[in-house]
């Protein structure tokens, strides 16, 4: 067993029954509806500017791309403008793929050693479980925003329209899926979620570099979307219910809908709650970090426009005096001109 | 080295297979073979950097100053505010592990601490642990540590075992670049008198005669005109090199290697033969520096500072000899430094004109601040406007493939300039496999201050996939010799190619023009720069 | 540093975004849908299973009505308590239910659901026995 995992596996049923007693046994409804949320918004705003500020008070003293293909020279030479981009325009398309394809996963190869040559292969699949995971986050996200306004602008019920687009209805005796609309995001979600832990677990090398910090918010994020899935499909929950708190919330009215809601919606609000507080302190941080990544974000045309270092001091240098100092007598025998003769 | 393992024993000993005990709790192991030996205390001390002393990597007791820790926490902290890259780099990778078998390194060793990833935790860990709030709470629990004497044995065995060759950072989602992690655990390093003496030394001479072999102006010039006599052998041309000339059209400035060990030494012979030629036929002067005399900037693998040092002598003697602009012969990390930090650091170089070839009226666009252009973008725009007579055939005993060098590839995009030199003065020119060239490139194994000859083992196992390579199309094509634009390189290649890839020669690309280059009243060549017989003759 | 308004107008942006459910609600009162029972339903007293059961769920039982009279043509519900019911969507529920824009469409609408019940079973026809 991996200490590892077994930590954040832990963490996260401790964070399961907290709130599911807290809120069935202890009726915390008020703490875990409406305190611990607004705390949670609170901390994931404040320490996201935080964060971010705290990279932007960093200099960035040099002019350091990864160039990922030709630079621009000669005329006649084709330069790779996304890979290698030489103006503004260009850094803005390379972040724009970097961000929203994953470009640099893309490349990704595996490679192996056998009979004494290296073979690589390409590797697409953690490029396409990642993909899967973020777009599928996003749109879950996107589509529960149907519970945060009143009237659900068009937008938002074209995602949702759009997300249940595939009519998929399951009907037996334990189990009744499709009514409501089955959502394809959440079992991508969950899937990419198990893959990208497996992942994790599977691969020695993996296994190996990976901390406690890496497994867990994978299984929270499966916390949340199991719970979510388990609410709509499984065991039902008072929608208009859900809907009234949440509102509630958002026009800064929080109140407690009178009709209960079950035990498993407050766990998955409150799984929601901790990954929003703990998003700033973590890893999940390089959704901004991504954005300053001074090997992505700078344009490589250092030798045609001067990049600025703030903190650029003057050095110790030798200079040519002395030099010419020390070894005078040797130029001027060898030839060599001499300032001072 | 009698215990040095043979290339398929060095080659079965690779396991990929992690250890079973976890990475904190895997102490190191510093091999014979697989480090350089320690600083000499002299070289560290004649540039003025901290903490000159007498170490040896393998003893107990490194003989640090007694507030080591202090000096690393703030020399971390300083550097967290003055570099974002090391900042956003320490927070945001989620080890996702794509860069792992992306290291020449790991895939040389099969030891997980090679992987990227895990050779930047290495650092990560403790800086969890002094500026992380999750460090100082949970500690191990979030992956921090604090530093102990055996944290920095770990960390200066691991960071002396990366090239700075930035493969990973093309791979990695947000370009999290380990050469950036490694200048700042070596400038770390570099604050307590860790130095290695491959690094520390050459830097001493570089700062005092302007190369890092330490040669003295008349020396210097001595060997020129050694190349000389043995040019005007091949050629019956006496070329005449131009030292410090005051007023010249271009200063040339390449790396010292090339001026002294073979088959660097033939690039050289190159150089001469084409600066020769340019002056006889458009009257370009073009003039060598005595006190400029190094490319290669070891100080980028010292310190930012140092590295600042070293390269101020490229604008200060540009300055005084009063020439239009600079030209920069092949080399790997002097041009990443041209590059990308030479006009920030020592610029701006308004004294200097813009880059304009006087043969071809080009400017070179992309160099108008920096005012110093590559020899290979010089010399393919001579080829493109048709300036150099040239006789590709004098080429035909070989058959050629071209290494990108790490810094050209990554850190600048020079990919395609030598490949359309190289298509013009030779006939037979075959690619390495595609995941091996051009901004994928594998390292030679031993850049970044780690050519030395202590460290065989690790030199041939990180050269191992670029090696792999050449054997490919060694096989294939019957490739004999292997084209760079990297002095680093033609030192250090050709012992990997006699471990791995026999038969297999190292050349410059300007040793290729130069071959092909005929000069205005030439005698019949017989030989090439190298005293071979040229395809044909051979009975002669 | 030249970039920090870069990276400010960045979070303000980022900002705006995450809290837009915030200011998208800004001023306006939005009580939960205020449902209106029918005479009728008000004396049934009790829906054909009990409220919080029919609030959650009733689409559940919607789905097994409908399969166990288009697949099975058993037409009869019995309940916990023995009471009997016709399974029938425009016959049952929309008989006491009658107003539909009153009573389904106040949640369905609240909540943003598009049940396709009502592409057929559209203004409360009766169905033929």
């Amino acid at each position: 067993m991996n200490v590892k995992y077994m930590y954040s596996l832990l963490a996260v049923i401790v964070l399961f029954l907290l709130a599911y007693l807290g809120v069935e046994a202890a009726g915390l409804r008020m703490l875990f509806g409406i305190v611990i949320p607004y705390v949670a918004v609170g901390v994931f705003l404040l320490g996201v500017i935080y964060r971010v500020m705290g990279w932007a008070r960093s200099a960035v003293p040099f002019q350091i791309p990864s160039t990922c293909g030709q630079q621009k020279s000669l005329p006649w030479i084709k330069p790779n403008k996304i890979d290698n981009p030489f103006t503004p325009g260009a850094v803005v398309v390379r972040m724009f793929l970097e961000v929203c394809c994953f470009r640099s996963l893309f490349r990704n190869t595996r490679n192996a050693i056998k009979e004494g040559k290296l073979i690589f292969e390409w590797e697409i699949w953690l490029w396409v479980a990642a993909l899967a995971f973020h777009y599928a986050f996003l749109t879950v996200i996107i589509r529960h925003m149907r519970l945060f306004t009143n009237p659900v602008p068009v937008c938002i019920q074209m995602v949702e329209k759009l997300d249940s687009f595939f009519r998929f209805e399951i009907l037996t005796n334990t189990m009744q899926v499709g009514l409501p609309g089955f959502y394809l995001s959440g079992l991508i979600l969950l899937a990419a979620v198990t893959f990208l832990l497996l992942r994790r677990m599977m691969i020695p090398q993996v296994r190996y570099i990976s901390q406690a910090a890496d497994y867990f918010p994978l299984f929270l994020i499966f916390g949340i979307a199991f719970t979510g899935i388990l609410m709509r499909y499984f065991t039902k929950v008072d929608i208009v219910a859900a809907k009234e708190l949440a509102m509630g919330l958002v026009s800064f009215h929080p109140a407690i809908p009178a009709r209960a809601i079950g035990g498993v919606f407050y766990v998955h609000l409150f799984f929601v709650c901790t990954l929003l507080a703990y998003f700033p302190f973590s890893k999940l941080m390089h959704m901004g970090g991504i954005f300053l990544s001074p090997t992505r974000n700078l344009p490589g045309n250092s030798r045609a426009v001067r990049h600025v270092n703030p903190w650029n001091y003057p050095v110790e240098v030798h200079t040519y005096e002395e030099y010419e100092e020390e070894f005078r007598e040797k130029m001027i025998e060898a030839g060599l001109p001499v300032e001072k003769e | 080295m009698s215990d040095f393992p043979k290339p398929d024993q060095l080659l079965s000993n690779i396991d990929r297979t992690p250890p079973r005990t976890d990475w904190m709790d895997t102490p190191v192991n510093i091999r014979k073979g697989m480090y350089c030996y320690a600083a000499n205390p002299k070289s560290v001390e004649y540039t003025h950097l901290p903490f000159p002393h007498q170490w040896n990597p393998t003893d107990e007791d490194w003989h640090l100053p007694e507030n080591w820790k202090e000096i690393l926490h703030e020399g971390f902290k300083v550097r967290l505010e003055r570099f974002r890259s090391f900042k956003i780099f320490m927070d945001i990778c989620v080890r996702c592990g794509a860069c792992a078998d992306k290291c020449h390194f790991f895939i040389g060793t099969g030891d997980p601490k090679n992987m990227p990833v895990l050779r930047a935790e290495l650092l990560r860990s403790v800086y969890r642990n002094d500026f992380t709030l999750a460090g100082k709470l949970l500690g191990r629990v979030a992956g921090a540590r604090p530093m102990t004497m055996d944290v920095l044995k770990e960390l200066w065995y691991y960071f002396f075992q990366c090239t700075e060759c930035r493969r990973c950072s093309v791979f990695c989602p947000y370009g999290i670049d380990t050469a950036e992690i490694t200048m700042m655990a070596r400038e770390l390093f570099n604050l307590i008198g860790l130095n290695i003496d491959w690094i520390a030394t050459p830097v001493a001479n570089c700062y005092r005669t302007g190369n890092h072999l330490g040669i003295q102006p008349h020396a210097f010039k001595d060997m020129l005109d050694f190349f000389v006599d043995d040019l005007e052998e091949i050629t019956g041309i006496r070329v005449e090199p131009n030292f410090n000339k005051k007023g010249a059209d271009i200063l040339f400035i390449t790396p010292s290697g090339d001026v002294f060990a073979d088959p660097g030494t033939y690039t050289c012979m190159g150089y001469l033969l084409l600066f020769h030629y340019l002056k006889e036929v458009y009257g370009l002067d073009v003039t060598w520096s005595t006190y400029a005399s190094e490319g290669g900037n070891f100080g980028s693998f010292t310190s930012h500072e140092m590295m600042k040092r070293l390269n101020s002598k490229m604008y200060a003697e540009a300055k005084r000899l009063g020439v239009k602009w600079i030209l920069g012969g092949e080399c790997g990390h002097m041009w990443r430094v041209i590059n990308q930090y030479m006009g920030t650091m020592n610029g701006p170089a308004d004294f200097l004109e813009d880059p304009v070839s006087p043969i071809t009226g080009t400017l070179f666009e992309n160099a108008r601040s920096t005012k110093m252009v590559h020899i290979s973008e010089f010399t393919a725009d001579l080829i493109k406007h048709g300036k150099l007579n040239l006789d590709p055939s004098r080429n035909d005993n070989l058959i050629l493939t071209f290494h990108d060098s790490c810094n050209p590839s990554r850190g600048m995009g020079m990919l395609d300039e030598p490949r359309y030199v190289i298509q013009n003065v030779a006939n037979h020119f075959y690619e390495m496999p595609p995941n091996t060239i051009r901004e994928q490139t594998f390292c030679c194994g031993s850049g970044s201050g780690l050519n030395a000859g202590e460290d065989m083992e690790l030199r041939m196992a990180g050269g191992l996939p670029r090696a792999n390579a050449v054997k490919y199309v060694h096989e294939k094509h019957g490739v004999n010799m292997l084209a760079t634009i990297c002095a680093i390189d033609r030192a250090a290649l050709p012992t990997l190619m006699d471990y791995w890839v026999p038969g297999v020669g190292v050349t410059g690309v300007t040793e290729m023009v130069a071959n092909a280059l005929i000069l205005p009243g030439e005698g019949e060549r017989t030989t090439n720069l190298r005293g071979e017989p040229l395809p044909g003759m051979e009975d002669e | 540093m030249n970039d920090r308004k870069y990276i400010i107008a960045g979070l303000v942006i980022f900002i705006a975004i995450f809290t837009f459910p915030f200011w998208y609600n800004l001023g306006k009162a939005s009580p939960g849908p205020d449902i209106k029972l029918t005479e009728k339903a008000k004396a049934a007293k009790q829906c054909v299973m009990p409220t919080e059961y029919m609030r959650a769920e009733h689409m559940h039982l919607l789905d097994i009505w409908r399969h166990a009279v288009v697949r099975n043509s058993d037409r009869t519900f019995v309940n916990a308590s023995g009471k009997e019911f016709t399974m029938s969507l425009s016959n049952t529920c929309l008989d006491c239910h009658s107003n539909k824009a009153e009573f389904c469409d106040k949640c369905h609408d609240y909540a943003s659901v598009r049940p396709y019940c009502f592409d057929c079973h559209i203004d409360n026809p009766k169905e033929k026995k």
